[in-house]
């Protein structure tokens, strides 16, 4: 079976952002980038399926500009077979990726698509849910484990309470949690074979789809910042303040 | 403006989270109903049509919706949304697993974790683990909005609403729930304990938060974990406290061994009073701490239990 894995090129996760000074968003002038942690998972975990016998093909999947090649090449070299991006210049909204990924869905008809659960710069956690409801297809969010099992994928997932495992026909879409797998490095013989893997340049603009945003950005401010305390000696100091100064405890 | 409130539930409590909710729905302004989406759930339904300042609780109540499967309850959200501008639920398990799908089915974006309600249309909220604060404008006529419960202070529950059930079942047939395997716990969620006490890689194993039990039992505290506990395989998923866990904001937050990476942060950042044990002096946790400790956590912890 096909597994289609969209990744998304982000702030590498180490580097701490910072807001622009005139407030209209981060500054992401010459900041190191790479593919969004739970995107590697995700790639990861369609690696292992075509390893373990179950998948046949991996494509890897991005929507932005010629940057993005970079992290489908990277997911190449971590095992994808072939690589498609999306051309466009616009910071689309979620929902408007979810309806160019339909369009990719309808063209390659994959058994499963596996999204990483959030991207951790915008951290809206909803791509793969909407690309579920626009292609009818049931979802398995949060995975930390991910079995198919013939014409169906049991996935456990990551909830409030605990472990939830819930069944679904195939195809189906997956988004990944933390637990699901630890991504590999690529090796550098694998990252010299991904340079000759077909990497597919499509445009946003002719999938006849109307990508105007549905959200404006207004601001971006730092948070409100808080302010180093104290260092205290004891624990007997720690509870006294913690009674008398902040009151937080009686 | 009318505005639908999906409860969160598990088929007999009503998560406290759903009556901060109420208050993000109150600031934009309207008529509130209540959605109670379940399975013999109507103490949930009688709890809910307590909460103050809502219009109505509507129920709908069939073993199609039991586990509240995001492929089921999606369509029914959808459906009932025609006769609202506005539809919320609270940023937890539930309510991000399935609004996104009513969101693309009403085909609006979705405003996701807002923590403040500017006007109407605006609304705050944080990206970048919380290293970065955006207020952003929705421009769709009906908006899919879910709220982070930390933002807001609870509604009051002494009011009186009418219960109307439904009783149009939806059943997307795609999906199953097989199993739950969910933590039985003595202790106060940590999404609504007012003290919670975390502890990262430097607890060394999972028998060592043994030691929290007692300050927890003093307290009245939930416990928690960073990631790297809950990586290192000391303590269940539940229990992660950061960026892409639980978002908490106790009025006393204890975070014992550990560093405080950014991730962590955004989870435990907004608490009104932030203490930190940890032996090394240059770690993070230090520099968002109101009160810290530089010590040996098993000579501190034991010590800590004792002197409360």
């Amino acid at each position: 079976m096909k597994v289609l894995v969209p990744i998304k090129r982000v702030i590498d996760y180490n580097v701490k952002v910072r807001v622009k000074s005139d407030n209209s968003n981060v500054d992401l002038a010459n900041v190191k980038m790479a593919i969004n942690p739970f995107c590697e998972i995700a790639v990861e975990e369609a690696v292992r399926l075509k390893e373990a016998g179950t998948a046949t093909e991996v494509i890897v999947i991005s929507i932005g500009d010629k940057n993005c090649q970079e992290q489908l090449r990277t997911a190449l070299a971590l095992g994808a077979d072939r690589a498609i991006q999306i051309e466009t210049d616009q910071n689309l909204d979620a929902l408007n990726i979810a309806k160019l990924l339909q369009k990719i869905v309808e063209e390659e008809q994959p058994q499963l698509v596996i999204l990483g659960k959030q991207s951790i710069d915008s951290d809206n956690n909803q791509t793969g849910q909407m690309l579920a409801a626009l292609t009818g297809l049931a979802q398995g969010t949060f995975a930390s484990e991910v079995k198919v099992e013939g014409e169906k994928v049991n996935i456990t997932r990551e909830v409030d309470g605990g472990l939830q495992t819930v069944s679904l026909n195939l195809p189906a879409i997956v988004t990944t949690d933390l637990r699901l797998n630890e991504p590999r490095y690529a090796s550098l013989p694998n990252i010299m074979k991904a340079k000759r893997k077909p990497l597919e340049v499509k445009s946003a603009a002719d999938f006849g789809i109307d990508l105007t945003a549905r959200t404006i950005l207004l601001k971006v401010t730092p948070p409100r910042e808080r302010e180093a305390g104290i260092i205290v000696e004891s624990i007997d100091e720690l509870v006294e303040k913690l009674k008398n100064e902040a009151k937080v405890i009686s | 403006m009318s505005i639908l409130v999906y409860a969160e539930h598990d088929n007999s409590v009503l998560k406290a989270d759903t009556l901060k909710t109420v208050a993000a729905a109150q600031k934009i302004g309207g008529d509130i109903t209540i959605l109670v989406v379940g399975h013999n759930c109507q103490t949930v339904a009688e709890k809910a049509a307590k909460v103050n300042g809502i219009t109505k609780v509507v129920v709908a109540d069939s073993a199609a919706y039991e586990h509240q499967l995001a492929e089921n309850v999606s369509l029914l959200v959808s459906e009932l949304a025609a006769d609202y501008s506005v539809v919320m639920a609270t940023a937890l398990t539930t309510g991000k697993n399935f609004m996104p799908r009513v969101a693309a089915l009403l085909d609006v974006a979705q405003i996701s974790d807002i923590i403040a309600v500017e006007s109407a249309d605006t609304f705050v909220r944080p990206i970048y683990a919380g290293n970065a604060i955006a207020t952003v404008q929705s421009l769709d006529a009906k908006k899919v909005i879910t709220v982070r419960s930390t933002g807001f202070n609870p509604v009051a529950c002494d009011g009186s609403a009418g219960i109307t059930s439904l009783d149009n079942v939806i059943n997307a047939g795609i999906s199953s729930h097989v199993s739950d395997e969910l933590t039985v716990s003595e202790r106060p969620d940590l999404g609504v304990a007012s003290v919670v006490i975390s502890g990262g890689r430097g607890m060394q194993n999972g028998d060592n938060f043994k030691l929290f039990d007692g300050i927890a039992d003093k307290l009245g505290a939930a416990i928690g974990a960073s990631r790297a506990a809950v990586d290192a395989g000391f303590v269940p998923n539940d229990m992660q406290v950061g960026q892409t866990g639980k978002i908490v904001a106790p009025d006393l937050y204890i975070a014992v061994g550990i560093s405080g990476a950014i991730q962590h942060l955004a989870g435990m950042k907004d608490s009104k009073v932030i203490v930190a044990i940890n032996k090394d002096p240059e770690a993070p946790i230090f520099q968002v701490a109101d009160y810290g400790i530089v010590a040996d956590l098993f000579e501190a912890l034991p010590e800590l239990e004792n002197a409360l």
